[in-house]
């Protein structure tokens, strides 16, 4: 057990070390162009290439500048912007994190009660009119992109439907800190939560209604019902339980993926100053030392994310307990 | 309104099925699987069940338990418990005979327990789905039932998952839990067939014993007529969806009838004398229920078809015994010197 | 958005007996049963005919520019005017909100030119949609293409080499696996976009469209290569393979007649559902402006376009997303018509 554990850090660690590099040499290494010139940002004076220059050691070879960049990112975490006129790096990533935290951990909790309702809708009524309905709906849900989605409830809410008593209640787009008025918060993003989580409703529910058909398929099932179990009990005890494994990963990846990036179109479309949003606006201005922290950082979370579903996996699954 | 069935009778069958028909929807026609099957089941009787996979032999009992997907499956006769017709009986209250009056304990016990709770669990989940006692109660009777199925250190396994366990082990717990309300009929399907031989054994016995200690009636399905020597009463051979022959032990031992009884006992290696150069065995294989060839289903297999086999073949029956075929009753005993060798003919 | 897949154990399409008994004929029976399956499916038929006449009318695109709505979707048209009820109707219409300054594009006409009105340059959204369809599923259709080939080649050698080779090229895989796909595929634009790449002989322009093509055909290999990998290491370890190298045929050959044709079954079954995954992120970078650069057209850089537009000229926004959502919900039940057909066993399903 002890063995395996440290296995699995060792193997996080070296996926960590991986995409670090790869991050790294994306920004440093690719052939065609000068790196200082492009971390200086656009139309940047001599004086400042040469600046850049010499802050990040890009005359000296590639594996010191490597541990140089992420000392600056980890340790001293001094990376300064050069676009933003040294602007601070680190403090601005770790201001935007909450922001994405809020969106995607709310847009979470509609998907994975939208996701379960919907599969155990389908699975219990399987083959009825209401299964087909709500399977095709999902169909759509997984279609649509989220950001569009989010234009479209933006068009709604914002816009043409605004005055009317349906929407009248939707404040103007932002976020609002929670901590300053809860309720004000929960109606900035409750519009953003749905429009990211339309799209795993579907997902989810698609996946849980296969694995509950699924489930129905084995013998313990047929156990379960032979042992005078209501149909309930059966359906939520039983074939509920165990597909919830493979639910679990999903949910895992699919959360590390969005806090890591994944919901920054959704943080651009809403205007919510998350991870997402503060990439979106390096790219525009071409800030590259917040680019590569930001992706830095959230692919972390994502190696984070995904060594967190290992933990919830053991205590879920008995079978991976014992070996 | 469920049609009123005279008063039980404590010697009367506990089970008596009656023309029961299943069918299923395919893709293209609804094809039959299980067509006229009739037994009863006394109490206190081990009736075995045997036919090669897919002869129906699972399907019939899982319809009788009112297992099967209703969505898919229609069936039709009647299947009488204890006096009541249950097969008409609304959902809740078949719930209250499954698992309380009559248990099943499943073919292949890696896979029959839910694997994510453990087996103290199940057991308990089971009682207390017929009896109200506490949860602390139901755990307690889980490890006494753990210790009855002769499974070593009860109150340490009531705490054990299904793939902690071995195949036998687990067998042995799926059994403590079809006997934990004590059920008047136990269906076991396969028991034994997916474990080792000297375990096979432990089990068939422990079966016996359960028997005895509680008069429960068991049916038995298999396809090792071994095992059906050894345990069984009474004997119901099937052939693609249909009972070809039945009786007793002894009939179908000692004097068996039909054709594809001969084949299955001559496929059985004798203990003593020289060892046959082969075995034998059935040649071909058992039709599906969507291409069942018209008239005798074993006929395009059987050595001894003439003309009438593309008939539907009649029911011949004396005490008891029945079998479902053309050859006269004068012919029998040469016909099956033919398969069996002389030495088995007419007891 | 990504694709998930527990590879079911086997995929016997090709099984034991069949190799034993009939080695030349045994491609024939299981396609052949899954087209007869897949055309008796009228869902799955009726999204690949949509998906036709989708392709179809992208690739007509020129003709209804230049015969129908005669404009040239790549030039601005600010001072156009057209002709509506007789009158002749500027393009950019001024402005009757706010301080009616500033001018606005005209909305849908819902006449031959102008069909969905025009964008902030005053280009008709109409042939831009078309163009931009090109765009995208040429995109969409290439990355899948490259995305199948690395992801198969490294699926491939890392399952049947094993060894040091399935070491390295796992690693790899996890470590892309766990790079966020949009900001990879950020990174990547962003040092990509500004100037042309040179490797080797080969040089891709600044605002080439094989930019996007390669960053979108690369972020998702992890996702099609591990299944890959995990069924051909089930298929190497299954009893109708270890049964061939009993028999002493040799190793490319079981890698081309056994392990391939099961493989490859896995592929087609992804190709709909990655090209409409390849779809949604081509229009999500293109909305970043880092996927198709302008003048060209996607059906992401039209939604891009629109932004400004939202609440003046819905339209604008709105058809190129309607696109998405109709092409990629076509290609998500022409996904499962062919999983249904070609593998109704298996857990692989769509996410």
């Amino acid at each position: 057990m002890a063995l395996t554990i440290l296995q699995r850090l060792f193997q996080m660690l070296f996926v960590m070390f991986g995409i670090s590099v790869l991050a790294f040499l994306i920004f440093f290494a690719t052939p065609g162009a000068d790196p200082a010139a492009r971390i200086a940002g656009r139309n940047a004076s001599p004086e400042t290439v040469a600046a850049v220059r010499a802050n990040f050691g890009l005359d000296r070879p590639l594996p010191i500048q490597y541990g140089l960049m992420m000392k600056r990112l980890f340790v001293t975490r001094d990376l300064t912007s050069f676009v933003n006129r040294g602007q601070r790096v680190i403090p601005q990533v770790l201001d935007a994190a909450p922001i994405t935290l809020c969106l995607v951990v709310g847009a979470a909790f509609f998907w994975l009660v939208g996701g379960v309702v919907l599969g155990l809708l389908a699975a219990a009524l399987r083959d009825s009119f209401i299964d087909k309905a709500s399977m095709a709906i999902a169909l759509v849900g997984v279609s649509i992109p989220a950001f569009w989605l989010g234009e479209v409830l933006n068009l709604v809410s914002q816009s043409r439907f605004h005055d009317t008593w349906l929407f009248a209640w939707v404040p103007a787009l932002g976020y609002k800190p929670f901590w300053s008025d809860p309720w004000m918060w929960f109606k900035t993003l409750l519009i953003p939560w749905i429009s990211l989580a339309t799209l795993y409703i579907g997902l989810y529910g698609r996946v849980l209604r296969a694995n509950l058909v699924e489930a129905y398929q084995e013998d313990f099932i047929r156990t379960a019902r032979a042992k005078g179990l209501s149909p309930g009990r059966v359906l939520i005890k039983h074939a509920l339980r165990t597909s919830l494994i493979p639910f679990i990963t999903l949910f895992g990846l699919d959360f590390g993926a969005l806090v890591g990036g994944q919901a920054l179109l959704t943080e651009v479309v809403f205007g919510l100053n998350g991870i997402g949003r503060l990439t979106y606006q390096s790219l525009q201005t071409l800030d590259l030392p917040v680019i590569l922290a930001t992706v830095i950082y959230a692919s972390f979370f994502v190696v984070m994310a995904n060594a967190l579903v290992d933990v919830v996996y053991v205590l879920i699954d008995p079978r991976v307990r014992g070996s | 309104m469920i049609p009123p069935v005279a008063n039980p009778d404590p010697t009367d069958p506990i089970l008596r099925v009656g023309g029961l028909t299943v069918s299923f929807a395919t893709d293209r026609d609804p094809v039959t699987a299980i067509r006229d099957v009739s037994f009863d089941v006394n109490p206190g009787e081990i009736l075995s069940i045997v036919g090669e996979s897919g002869s129906g032999k699972t399907v019939s009992l899982l319809s009788i338990l009112g297992l099967t997907d209703p969505r898919t499956t229609t069936t039709s006769g009647s299947v009488i418990f204890k006096g009541k017709r249950i097969l008409e009986l609304p959902d809740r209250e078949m719930r209250r005979i499954r698992g309380r009056e009559i248990a099943l304990i499943s073919q292949d016990p890696m896979t029959a327990l839910t694997p994510v709770y453990t087996i103290g669990m199940q057991i308990a989940e089971q009682i207390r789905a017929h009896q109200s006692i506490s949860r602390r109660g139901a755990r307690k009777r889980a490890v006494e039932l753990l210790g009855e199925v002769g499974l070593p250190n009860p109150s340490e396994m009531v705490d054990r998952f299904p793939h902690q366990l071995s195949g036998g082990m687990r067998q042995r717990a799926v059994i403590a839990m079809a006997l934990s309300c004590n059920p008047a009929l136990l269906v076991a399907d396969e028991p034994t067939t997916a474990l080792d031989v000297t375990v096979q054994a432990q089990v068939l016995d422990l079966l016996r014993r359960l028997r005895k200690d509680f008069g429960s009636s068991i049916i038995l399905i298999t396809h090792d007529m071994g095992v059906v020597g050894e345990m069984a009463d009474r004997v119901l051979v099937m052939y693609a969806g249909r009972v070809v022959e039945s009786g007793t032990a002894e009939q179908i031992f000692d004097d068996p009838w039909h054709p594809y009884t001969w084949g299955l006992l001559a496929s059985i290696p004798p203990l003593r004398g020289p060892r046959p150069e082969r075995l034998a065995s059935i040649s071909g294989t058992p039709p599906t229920p969507a291409n069942l060839p018209p008239g005798c289903a074993f006929a395009p297999r059987c050595r001894f078809r003439f003309e009438p086999c593309s008939n539907p073949p009649p029911r011949y029956k004396d005490d008891g015994h029945t079998a479902l075929c053309f050859i006269p009753p004068e012919d029998r005993p040469r016909l099956r010197a033919t398969v069996l060798g002389g030495e088995r003919s007419a007891a | 958005m990504p694709l998930t897949v527990e590879t079911s154990t086997s995929i016997p399409l090709v099984d034991a007996h069949e190799i034993a008994l009939e080695p030349v004929a045994r491609q024939e029976g299981p396609w052949s049963r899954a087209w007869a399956k897949f055309r008796r499916d009228r869902t799955a038929v009726g999204a690949g005919v949509l998906l036709i006449v989708i392709v179809v009318a992208s690739l007509l695109a020129p003709l209804y520019a230049s015969q129908i709505a005669h404009t040239d979707p790549f030039r601005s048209g600010l001072s156009a005017r057209i002709l509506i009820n007789g009158k002749r109707v500027p393009v950019m219409q001024p402005s009757t909100q706010g301080l009616g300054l500033g001018v606005t594009p005209i909305g849908p006409t819902w006449g031959a030119r102008y069909l969905l009105g025009a964008d902030t340059q005053g280009r008709d959204v109409a042939a831009r949609l078309l163009y931009g369809g090109r765009n995208t599923l040429l995109i969409a259709g290439a990355a899948t293409f490259l995305c199948f080939v690395f992801a198969a080649i490294l699926g491939i050698v890392a399952g049947f080499f094993g060894g040091i080779v399935d070491l390295v090229i796992s690693r790899v895989l996890d470590i892309l696996w766990a790079f966020p796909v949009f900001l990879l595929a950020i990174s990547l634009s962003i040092v990509l976009i500004s100037q042309a790449l040179v490797i080797g002989p080969f040089t891709i322009g600044a605002g080439s469209l094989a930019l996007p093509i390669v960053i979108i055909g690369l972020v998702y290999v992890p996702y099609v290569a591990r299944p890959v990998r995990g069924q051909v290491l089930t298929l190497k370890n299954s009893e109708f393979v270890l049964a061939a190298i009993g028999l002493g045929i040799p190793r490319w050959r079981i890698l081309l007649k056994d392990i391939l044709p099961n493989v490859s079954t896995t592929l087609i079954v992804f190709i709909p559902l990655m090209m409409a995954l390849n779809i949604m992120t081509e229009s999500a970078l293109s909305f970043l402006s880092v996927g198709v650069q302008p003048p060209d057209a996607s059906w992401g850089t039209i939604i891009l376009d629109g932004e400004s537009l939202l609440y003046t000229r819905p339209a604008v926004s709105l058809a190129p997303g309607l696109a998405i959502v109709i092409t990629v919900l076509a290609l998500n039940l022409l996904g499962d018509g062919v999983r249904d057909a070609l593998d109704p066993r298996s857990k692989l399903r769509p996410r």
